[in-house]
């Protein structure tokens, strides 16, 4: 492998590692606790508010270097998110996850980080998860 | 630990939360990249595409259980509770296709855009964190 795509892929990996370890040690990979959490009108569990804090505090503190760094450490340039405009489409699909995300108690990374904890909710959890996104995109095609 | 929340870990979620918010850095500082799950997972899984190489979105995508696994051989095995899996296999389905249609789940939006102050990140955390509280508030209401 080139050594460029070697660095990014253990950039990745170590991030995934971290990402994993944090979504465990937070108890995002227990459903019951996401729908504590989101159970705001009952028995609510405030420990996901913990969870964003915490995260959303280291991140915005990487938000305040990146600015004054040239380029990233391992590549040449950042690749972040150029779209503007609240879409329809946008509030939608932010609608439509929220749902799924109250139903079972598992968004995207804690549905993969379980597959190591209770294998086959997961997996179920994943495979499903996987054909709504191909749904998307055959839909797109046809459009 | 927190008075009133008897169930509530908010040491463990903060700590969870640190470690989320570095893995996010790190795939910002380090790859110049934002780590939304469901966006890496669909580059993975080749749904869509992105600059991003394949092999650094499956080292992402498999750090999350070696992450996981990682907290389990220190703090000891986890016990979740997860829904029934026909109910998990409804909520995959949408939170497949909510994430591909809004671009992003709670991490790309929820952690990384809302600690940019990202105005598309913003709303679309505000939607989905109220129809998962509706979702929650409806289901448990049914049962």
């Amino acid at each position: 492998m080139p050594q460029k795509l070697t660095s990014e892929a253990l950039v990745a990996l170590v991030s995934g590692v971290l990402f994993g370890a944090g979504l465990a040690l937070g108890g995002m990979t227990d459903p019951a606790r996401v729908r504590g959490f989101l159970d705001l009108f009952g028995n609510w569990d405030p420990t996901l508010a913990f969870v964003m804090g915490g995260a959303v505090l280291v991140m915005a503190a990487a938000w305040l270097i990146q600015p004054r760094m040239i380029h990233p450490l391992f590549t040449n340039v950042f690749s972040l998110p150029k779209v503007r405009d609240i879409t329809p489409r946008l509030v939608i699909g932010a609608g439509l996850f929220g749902i799924g995300w109250g139903l079972a108690g598992l968004c995207p990374g804690p549905g993969i980080a379980a597959l190591v904890i209770e294998p086959v909710s997961a997996a179920v959890f994943v495979a499903t998860m996987l054909i709504g996104m191909v749904l998307v995109r055959l839909f797109e095609k046809d459009a | 630990m927190l008075p009133g929340f008897p169930h509530a870990e908010p040491l463990a979620g903060l700590a969870g939360g640190i470690l989320i918010g570095l893995a996010a850095a790190v795939m910002l500082l380090g790859s110049g990249r934002i780590a939304g799950v469901s966006g890496i997972f669909a580059r993975a899984t080749g749904v869509a595409s992105s600059s991003l190489p394949r092999v650094a979105a499956w080292a992402f995508v498999l750090g999350l259980p070696v992450g996981a696994l990682v907290i389990m051989a220190l703090n000891g095995p986890l016990t979740p509770s997860f829904m029934s899996l026909p109910w998990i296999a409804v909520a995959g389905l949408v939170v497949g296709v909510g994430t591909r249609l809004g671009s992003g789940c709670t991490s790309g939006h929820g952690v990384c855009g809302v600690s940019r102050l990202s105005p598309r990140s913003l709303v679309a955390t505000l939607t989905f964190m109220a129809t998962g509280i509706a979702t929650v508030a409806i289901v448990n209401a049914l049962n």
